[in-house]
């Protein structure tokens, strides 16, 4: 006899799961940043495209799972 | 309730699905199976209002600029100054004008995601992110090729490395050079935007949803609207930052083919 049941989709649970990874790898990359401008505020110039280069790379992972998550929503289930 | 928020409530589909992303057609003389829909209308209206807009803004071109000229000159001179030259060096400027019609061409596309009565931006459907995807990794692939002429297969793909490790670094290289950058290029565009809608319509659905299902939950409504006032602010900052991610990716790809070897 079940216990619990999960009715819908349990995208939702995957895409949260997804999302820790690139949620980390957002926040090191600003955190490097913000520590590299306040150690050497001259150089904030120099690092900034390499910042917004770091942050796209890494959030596509997490928008890659939003786009997954439709693209397989008519996938059949095993 | 209002009668014409009964109206608006009672068939509110939730929650809201990939096919709230095909619109119907919106020919004045019907058909509804019709090509052009109201995303065409925007890609036309985007297309044309950056050309009236520089074309204007240039027409008589003055020592102290007014205000359009100053616009036009602050977007090419951002562009210019702090994408093209900034990553590619001196040689970026004549990648200028091309970087920045992408710039502006993506700014204004997603900008309709935000303006009242289209709220939708065309890059929402894969198809207009694959092709300037496209265009960019040709391009870069081009000017590999161009400069280097076949030694650029060994300046992309074969990394300063011992030669052991060879075999597993250059099948990554090719991967995430010619294979991984245009998809995650157009991925990333697309969704973002597609995320954005759907943020919107999440959160006014939703309010319209949960009206519609309890009275008493109407405050809620409320704040769930409100919510959608701070995401279209939000969904301004990401639309760009999402012009100037391309940009500076498409750049930087191309100093990347520009560059003498390891």
């Amino acid at each position: 006899m079940p216990l619990a049941e999960v009715v819908g989709s349990t995208a939702a649970i995957g895409y949260g799961l997804a999302a820790i990874g690139p949620g980390v790898g957002v926040g090191l990359v600003f955190a490097a940043y913000i520590q590299s401008t306040a150690r050497q505020p001259e150089a904030a110039r120099i690092t900034q495209p390499f910042l917004w280069i770091g942050f796209a790379v890494v959030e596509v992972l997490a928008l890659l799972g939003i786009a997954f998550g439709f693209i397989w929503a008519g996938a059949p289930v095993g | 309730m209002t009668g014409q928020t009964a109206v608006l409530a009672a068939d509110v589909p939730f929650p809201p699905s990939v096919g709230d992303f095909y619109l119907p057609s919106i020919v004045p003389w019907g058909g509804h199976d019709s090509w052009f829909t109201k995303i065409t209308l925007m890609l036309w209206l985007s297309v044309a209002i950056l050309i009236i807009f520089f074309l204007v803004a240039y027409r008589k071109p003055q020592l102290v600029p007014d205000k359009k000229q100053w616009l036009a000159e602050s977007i090419y001179g951002f562009v210019r100054n702090n994408i093209a030259v900034e990553m590619i060096g001196k040689e970026g400027v004549r990648f200028a004008p091309y970087l920045a019609t992408l710039f502006s061409f993506i700014f204004m596309m997603n900008l309709w995601g935000i303006i009242p009565f289209f709220q939708i931006s065309p890059n929402s459907h894969i198809a207009f992110p694959i092709i300037l995807a496209l265009i960019s990794w040709v391009m870069f692939i081009y000017l590999g090729f161009k400069k280097h002429g076949i030694g650029y297969l060994k300046i992309a793909l074969v990394p300063p490395a011992p030669w052991f490790i060879l075999p597993i670094l250059v099948p990554i290289e090719f991967f995430s050079n010619f294979i991984v950058r245009p998809f995650s290029l157009a991925i990333r565009l697309f969704a973002n935007m597609f995320a954005g809608h759907m943020l919107l319509l999440v959160f006014t659905l939703g309010g319209f949803a949960m009206i519609n299902a309890n009275l008493w939950l109407a405050p809620v409504s409320v704040l769930s609207w409100l919510m959608t006032i701070a995401l279209t602010f939000l969904d301004f900052a990401i639309i760009a930052l999402q012009a100037y991610v391309f940009t500076v990716l498409t750049a930087s790809y191309i100093q990347g083919s520009l560059a003498e070897g390891h």
